[in-house]
């Protein structure tokens, strides 16, 4: 095996591996896939070297989901056009299962885990260690403890799944799919719900499978990560493979590929800035704290401990804050708390908009109050899914929207439109449920929601999760238009860059406590990343 | 790729679009936009054809319009509230005994204690809404899942009912209350072959509702919205009109509008209203479609889902009254299975498991559906229980064309 250190920079003791130009271990040629009225893919070619992690990327809608459903067996063969060849015979998928007979297994973005059941039994689910219809608990037990070893998770296998954090559900989900024989790994946004540890975690056990052999195939929005562990990057663009570019010359070598390079080959140009410039607000009350939180305190819902603490900080008309922190650092949930206590139990401190104390114990009292909370997680907390984008849009605001107690629906369908312009929501009508949506429209729904609300302070927890390159700097174009217009942002982002490109000033946030405060001229990643990643207790002098 | 649509993305700026685009295509556009409501009102017409057919038009003589009205008046009268309670997202099981409790203590009021009929109607309807509340609170404030409370009140509100009435069926009411579930509008003015108050409140609705369109599209345009191209808006409201006067003419010719047909469209009218346009109704639809998401955009849920079942307390409480006043008088055994008969008129009229979806003369459409294949199978000498088999097998196919529609028009 290999010897593998904490950094993919180590050498390896592999040997045979290098410039490895033998036959690809899936060549996909010539793959179209049309749905009524929408060429989804267009003639896509991807080829996959043994022993290769293969990153493919490209904006929301580019065809990435499609490709991999076609390749998984999802959409079966004779539903699209081209070939597939795996391991060097022509392959045909019926469907999912028999993808995974050949080895070929893929995990998806919302982890496929039953919460109720056991890590053992999850992993062996539709394919238990069982004889003549008889569950062996002994064989069951002992392969999946083999599998945790492998995937390095220290749990009990018995432990149920909803008791682990999402990091230790993903290592779950591999495997189960190493306990199928897998020797190609698709893994769609793989650290999208993952901290900075966890994903660590997970792409060096990414890099070690490549070293064991297991060809990987990962789509990813996260450039950064693509140049870290990936050896080649196929892009698509409107459903066509744009470019297959070699990340690195061997395994072990540094990226040569940058960033702006990719993403030149997902927008088809090169993005002159990817964050709009800001203007100064100069109007009525500029330079008045608009937004003031003091000695807030959060306690843990059901478990005895403080999860954000003593936290005070200002927003001032047309300003964008930032609140910058790893994973569990308390930063949603103090904006929930604040936000008419939607998570955890209020444990002292207060609040006041434009130098008013206000109380903020309902949702609705906080909208009152002028505040609006855009969650990181839209479509839990943020939309109707199965609601049309107008009623979403309207939903904050329609008791201004009324007349006798009645909803204006003619006015209700002019905001909507209105707003599907000015923020380019790309939608046939405004009738079209949201779920039919991309993520970066949907965002655009939630935004359009809260700014018709007309709030003076805006909440962002996580503005640009899970969308594209394009439509992260529609969302922040939009996000500095509010600010110059003289709105309050307090910008929650676990993106550094964004963070930096997008803020007048940066908090950051370890274990529920504030631990640092630094202006734009000031804010590096690297002092951003050592206040996160500070010792709560011993509070960084800002 | 989850946002693959069905039609072009380009849809022409909204003030082109009626001058640019083919009637024929418009009218495309509509039906496969509402096919849900649309299917089932076609089912709904072929099923009333096939009967009409079958029964030699015994289905759509007058006097038996008359009877199918007030024979499901009171199941429809449940399946609006349910469809409520559904889109909520939450059920409700205890209805059926509910309009058994109501309706006994209704009849002690009036038998036993001689109350006026209207006052013994009017604490009916409050000690439904107490019923209700009763329920809400348990469901909204402390978290118990309606199913179990609803359940729980199943079997409390019967025994309840048996405890009220001794285990002994009372009766007769006063003239008064029967006549809300047997009665019709009074006759006027001189002979004239027909119901004269019925032909005058039909062609009230008929101008209403002409009046109504009119103003609903001149409003879009003043908003600049898509309206209809104006042929196919006339021929829109000539079809409304046309089967407002053939209701009204049919019951015009017999003993014109029963009272319980007015009590059903007033709530129709007022239900529809609220859930459409009322801040009220738009939070229960947010609340049934994403909970979590309503809550954080400023729904007081805990008080919307309270109300929505007071709502369903004084609907059931109205279906007891009417369903006494049927029968002339209060059993221990009313109301068996109606809870069952509301729910599935609510499914069969568009409403989903998940909650979100339905709408008001969605579950009207249901519960006639259910009605007309009632007396239409009787009519023709169907067994009770072959009727229960087609019943049963109308909701299956109902839910499955919704199921199957709903996975062709989400093209993953």
């Amino acid at each position: 095996m290999t010897a593998t250190g904490s950094d993919t920079t180590t050498t390896t003791t592999g040997g045979a591996r290098g410039r490895d130009e033998a036959a690809p271990v899936l060549e996909m040629r010539g793959i179209t896939k049309t749905f009524p009225g929408v060429t989804a893919l267009a003639g896509v070619d991807l080829a996959v070297r043994p022993r290769e992690i293969h990153a493919v990327c490209g904006e929301n809608g580019a065809g990435k989901s499609t490709l991999m459903k076609v390749l998984s067996g999802v959409h079966p063969h004779g539903s699209y056009d081209g070939e597939i060849e795996f391991r060097g015979e022509p392959v045909a998928f019926r469907d999912i299962a028999e993808s995974e007979r050949r080895g070929i297994v893929i995990i998806h973005q919302e982890l496929a885990l039953v919460p109720e059941l056991s890590i053992a039994e999850n992993i062996f689910l539709g394919n238990e260690q069982a004889s003549r219809g008889i569950i062996s608990w002994g064989a069951t037990l002992r392969a999946a403890a083999r599998l945790l070893r492998r995937v390095g998770l220290p749990d009990n296998p018995q432990t149920r799944v909803g008791e682990l954090g999402v990091g230790k559900q993903q290592l779950v989900e591999i495997a189960k799919a190493l306990s199928k024989e897998v020797a190609l790994l698709i893994l769609d946004e793989p650290t999208a719900a993952l901290n900075d540890e966890d994903s660590r975690n997970l792409l060096q056990l990414i890099l070690d499978l490549r070293d064991e052999g297991i060809a990987c195939i990962a789509i990813s929005h996260k450039l950064e990560e693509i140049r870290r562990i990936a050896d080649s990057v196929t892009i698509l663009r409107d459903g066509r493979s744009v470019e297959t570019l070699r990340v690195r010359e061997t395994p072990d070598a540094a990226p040569e590929l940058s960033e702006d390079r990719i993403i030149r080959g997902m927008v088809g140009r090169d993005l002159g800035s990817r964050f709009p410039e800001r203007r100064t607000y100069r109007g009525a009350g500029a330079g008045q704290v608009a937004f003031e939180v003091s000695g807030w305190t959060v306690r843990h819902p059901t478990e005895q401990r403080t999860v954000v603490d003593d936290v005070s900080l200002t927003v001032h008309r047309g300003e964008i804050v930032g609140i910058a922190g790893l994973m569990g650092a308390g930063r949603t949930e103090l904006a929930m708390n604040v936000f008419g206590r939607s998570y955890g139990i209020y444990d002292g401190g207060t609040v006041a908009v434009n130098g008013n104390p206000v109380r903020t114990r309902t949702v609705p009292e906080a909208i009152a109050h002028g505040i609006a909370y855009v969650t990181e997680d839209r479509k839990t907390f943020g939309l109707n899914l199965i609601d049309t984008v107008h009623r979403n849009i309207s939903l904050t605001s329609l008791p201004g929207m009324t007349r006798r107690g009645a909803v204006d629906e003619h006015e209700e369908q002019q905001v909507a439109e209105r707003y599907r312009q000015s923020m380019n929501i790309k939608t046939p009508t405004v009738f079209e449920p949201v779920d039919r949506l991309s993520g970066g429209n949907q965002q655009k729904v939630v935004l359009s929601k809260w700014i018709h609300a007309d709030p003076d302070v805006l909440i962002l927890d996580e503005p640009t999760r899970g969308i594209d390159v394009g439509s992260k700097f529609e969302i922040y174009t939009v996000v500095e238009r509010l600010a110059a217009e003289g709105k309050a942002v307090l910008f929650i982002s676990s993106e550094l860059p964004e963070l930096l490109g997008m803020c007048d000033r940066i908090y950051a946030m370890s274990a529920g406590r504030l631990t640092g405060e630094v202006g734009r001229e000031n804010a590096t990643q690297e002092l951003l990343m050592r206040y996160m990643t500070a010792d709560a207790e011993l509070k960084v002098p800002t | 790729m989850t946002t693959t649509q069905d039609r072009t993305p380009d849809a022409p700026a909204p003030d082109h679009l009626p001058e640019e685009r083919s009637t024929g295509a418009i009218l495309l556009d509509v039906l496969r936009n509402n096919v849900r409501q649309y299917g089932m009102l076609i089912a709904l017409a072929l099923i009333v054809l096939l009967f009409q057919i079958w029964t030699d038009g015994t289905l759509l003589l007058p006097n038996n319009v008359s009877n199918l009205v007030q024979q499901n008046s009171y199941i429809l009268i449940l399946a609006i509230g349910m469809m409520v309670v559904i889109i909520a997202g939450h059920i409700d099981l205890s209805v059926g005994s509910l309009v058994a409790f109501v309706g006994a203590i209704a009849a002690v009021m009036m038998v036993d204690y001689n109350l006026p009929w209207v006052v013994a109607l009017v604490l009916s309807l409050a000690i439904g809404a107490v019923a209700g509340a009763w329920q809400g609170f348990w469901i909204a404030y402390v978290g118990i899942p309606s199913f179990i409370v609803t359940l729980a009140g199943m079997l409390l509100f019967r025994g309840a009912t048996q405890i009220v009435l001794e285990g002994q069926s009372v009766a007769p009411f006063p003239g008064g209350f029967q006549q809300i579930a047997q009665g019709f509008i009074p006759e006027m003015g001189p002979y004239t072959q027909y119901h004269n108050p019925t032909l005058v409140l039909g062609l009230l609705a008929v101008v209403a509702l002409v009046v109504q369109q009119v103003r609903d599209r001149r409003r879009q345009r003043a908003h600049e919205l898509p309206v209809l191209p104006p042929a196919l808006f006339g021929a829109k409201c000539a079809a409304m009109a046309a089967a407002v006067v053939v209701v009204t003419l049919t019951l015009a010719s017999y003993h014109g509008v029963p009272v319980v047909l007015l009590i059903l469209c007033g709530l129709v009218l007022v239900l529809g209203y609220v859930m459409r346009n009322a801040v009220i109704g738009r939070h229960i639809y947010a609340l049934g479609g994403n909970k979590a998401a309503a809550k954080l955009s400023g729904v007081r849920d805990k008080r919307v889902t309270f109300l929505v079942f007071v709502n369903m307390g004084v609907l059931a409480a109205l279906a007891g009254c009417v369903y006494a006043a049927r029968l002339n008088a209060a059993t221990p055994q009313a109301g068996l299975m109606f809870e069952l008969e509301a729910i599935a008129a609510a499914f069969i009229g568009g409403a989903s498991m998940r909650g979100g979806v339905g709408t008001v003369v969605g579950a009207v459409i249901g519960g006639l559906v259910l009605g007309v294949l009632n007396n239409g199978m009787s009519l023709v000498g169907i067994g009770t229980d072959v009727q229960q088999v087609i019943k049963g097998l109308v909701l299956l196919a109902a839910v499955g064309f919704d199921v199957w529609n709903k996975r062709r028009a989400t093209t993953t």
